[in-house]
């Protein structure tokens, strides 16, 4: 009886059109806050902090990003991990050039930069769409990926063209570097993960996001309509760039410490997040974070069961994994394919009637 | 003539031989888009599997044998015989063939009608699957594929140039017979789409789907066909790259370039895509052979992306393709 609309009254507009209609909601999101800034970081053991709780974080900001490029606009990208290198490469070269300027600035500039050059590979997206789109975004891919590992400017001519970040600390607490803390790591994600999905759920039901999804539903349509094309998709483009920037910077930075382009981001990892897009639902900002969290858990709980439980050898557990998440991947479309978020949707709609849903 | 020109002429002809292997795999992208519109991503998949079935027959491996001895304990590996390549290869067209159909039963009969953008993921999804289930079936470690096809620099050609030029071309004889057997696969083809009773079905479905089932054309049956076509051809393509390289993942990675060479001659052309090929695998070659020395090696990891990022630009049909018309 909880989940009702029912005595709820909205007395302001502002009031009718926020992100939590339902009462439960609001309280829900509000738990979940206080337990992930409060109490997470007390009860999570390093080897999950750094092995899941990090990396899903990450992730979540990555599939928010493609999130609005392929939910929300429509527009087919398989570049995601080589921008994840432009971010985590920008990040490098500003923090190794400035050594003063606070980390998180670099970080925010990073996914400017990022922005910058996803709009540049957008560009052919104003002629085609669909697949061709995809392999423009290839291109994106294998280009940014050679010029990272080849041009010596971009890892400062290190002899092992590896890039790795040196320390740096926010607010007197050491963030980056190999002896920073794990609690210190969690709350420079979380406090990105929450702005940006704040900011990417205010931008996709606003006046942008609808031009977004009026691009995504029918193109010529929109345009006629009054929707600028040429704006709509290079601004998704932008702004999905900028979040898959970020991505990347907070992935070499705080989680891997040192990257090499061609293994940390090739395009398995693009794969990886357009998977996460697919699984956990597409246009849908909710979907982002339960795609993640799927896609990051899935692997550990294989390899518990699997390798440490029935004691296969890795190798093959890693195989029955890509074997699963392309079998799932083909399910998901077939059988839900609005994703995770979409069941969850139909949870609701089953919880505001229960128990007497007629 | 200086050097460099005949050098330029050496790169040239390598990249030609090249690019014939790249048609290879477009054609099988070409013929699976024309009949049913979809873009096949596992296309490259399919040749990497396609490649371990064959060399897990010709070796009498236990099929899931990694997986048999993690479940039972057991250490089977192999059945003790070697099968001979002629019977090998067939058996691999049957599993192929096999796969095509539960393809077509369990995947593409419940997305008919879905965009194609979903259809593009739902085989991005069956790429995935193949890789882990090849790697399951057979094992991942790199494999040498031998069906009989001579190997090595070719002497006839390096004779007949030397005599020539003065010069002799280094050409492997693999590549020679790549373009032998694609000519060979292209004609049979086109001799099929144009004089069977099959091949036309095919061509009419992939002119018009409604009008096809109008008049009595399986819709089902015609697309099982196309992705068994589709998997023979892959099977090709992987005993040549196989037998260039090994059977390895990067076969999968390799076959992505038939991407752009698609872009490059059509999406609805084969002969674009024979003609792509062979552009793409000139053009990298050239252009590593002159850019090396100003920007550094490795550049065909990414030439035929961005020389189709160029033509998407300007001529987004392709050399060959038919134009694209939007209907609102």
């Amino acid at each position: 009886m909880l989940y009702r609309e029912a005595g709820d009254f909205k007395t302001s507009y502002a009031s009718d059109n926020q992100t939590f209609p339902i009462r439960f909601d609001r309280v829900a999101y509000w738990v979940v806050m206080a337990f992930a800034f409060l109490v997470l970081p007390m009860i999570m053991g390093d080897y999950w902090a750094n092995s899941v709780v990090v990396p899903f974080l990450i992730y979540v900001i990555a599939a928010l990003g493609l999130n609005i490029l392929i939910g929300y606009t429509g527009l087919l990208s398989l570049g995601t991990a080589a921008f994840m290198a432009v971010g985590a490469y920008a990040t490098f070269k500003l923090t190794t050039s400035f050594p003063g300027m606070p980390i998180y600035i670099v970080f925010l500039l990073s996914g400017l930069i990022t922005s910058a050059v996803g709009v540049l590979f957008g560009l052919p997206s104003l002629k085609i769409k669909g697949f061709y789109l995809a392999v423009a975004t290839l291109a994106a891919q294998f280009f940014l990926i050679w010029l990272f590992t080849r041009v010596g400017w971009f890892f400062n001519y290190s002899t092992t063209g590896q890039i790795s970040m040196p320390e740096r600390s926010m607010f007197g607490v050491l963030i980056t570097g190999a002896s920073a803390s794990s609690t210190a790591v969690y709350f420079t994600c979380l406090i990105f993960v929450v702005g940006m999905a704040w900011l990417a759920r205010n931008l996709t039901r606003g006046t942008v996001g609808r031009s977004w999804m009026a691009i995504r539903d029918m193109d010529i349509a929109a345009e006629i309509i009054g929707v600028n094309p040429l704006i709509a998709k290079l601004s998704a483009f932008a702004v999905s760039s900028f979040f898959v920037g970020v991505a990347g910077a907070l992935t070499f930075a705080v989680y891997l410490g040192a990257a090499e382009a061609g293994e940390a981001f090739g395009i398995n990892k693009s794969f990886l997040v357009l998977f996460m897009v697919i699984i956990g639902g597409l246009g849908s900002i909710l979907g982002s974070f339960l795609g993640a969290a799927f896609l990051v858990v899935l692997p550990v709980i294989l390899k518990l069961l699997l390798v440490d439980t029935l004691g296969w050898p890795a190798d093959l557990a890693r195989h029955l994994e890509v074997m699963i998440i392309g079998a799932l991947i083909i399910i998901v479309l077939i059988a839900e394919p609005h994703g995770i978020a979409a069941l969850w949707r139909t949870i609701k709609d089953k919880l505001r009637l229960w128990p007497f849903p007629h | 003539m200086s050097d460099t020109v005949l050098f330029a002429m050496e790169a040239a002809l390598n990249g030609l031989t090249v690019g014939i292997m790249y048609s290879l795999v477009a054609l099988g992208f070409v013929l699976i888009f024309k009949a049913s519109g979809i873009f096949n991503f596992a296309q490259g998949v399919m040749a990497l599997f396609a490649a371990l079935t064959l060399v897990g027959f010709q070796n009498g491996q236990v099929p899931f044998a990694p997986l048999i001895n993690a479940i039972f304990g057991t250490s089977v590996h192999d059945f003790g015989f070697n099968m001979p390549s002629l019977l090998a290869i067939p058996a691999t067209v049957v599993v192929m063939v096999g796969m095509a159909w539960l393809i077509e039963r369990l995947v593409l009969k419940h997305l008919v009608n879905q965009e194609p953008i979903i259809l593009f993921m739902a085989t991005i999804g069956l790429a995935f699957f193949l890789e882990g289930l090849g790697d399951i079936m057979w094992g991942a470690e790199v494999k040498r594929l031998d069906v009989g096809i001579p190997q090595g620099m070719s002497g006839a050609v390096d004779d007949f140039t030397y005599n020539w030029l003065g010069y002799g071309f280094y050409l492997d004889t693999l590549n020679l017979w790549a373009l032998v057997i694609a000519g060979i696969m292209v004609t049979a083809l086109v001799i099929f789409s144009q004089y069977t009773k099959q091949g036309r079905a095919l061509r009419a479905v992939a002119d018009d789907h409604q009008a096809a089932l109008s008049v009595g054309i399986s819709l089902r049956f015609i697309w099982v066909l196309t992705w068994s076509i589709a998997g023979i051809v892959a099977l090709v393509a992987g005993i040549m790259w196989g037998s260039k390289s090994g059977v390895q993942f990067s076969l999968s990675l390799i076959a992505l370039k038939a991407l752009p060479v698609l872009i490059l001659g059509g999406f609805t052309s084969i002969p674009g895509a024979i003609v792509g090929g062979l552009l793409i695998g000139v053009g990298e070659k050239l252009f590593d052979f002159f850019m090396q020395p100003v920007i550094g090696g490795a550049t065909e990891n990414w030439f035929a992306y961005m020389l189709a990022l160029v033509f998407l630009l300007f001529r987004p049909q392709g050399l060959f393709g038919e134009k694209i018309i939007e209907r609102v």
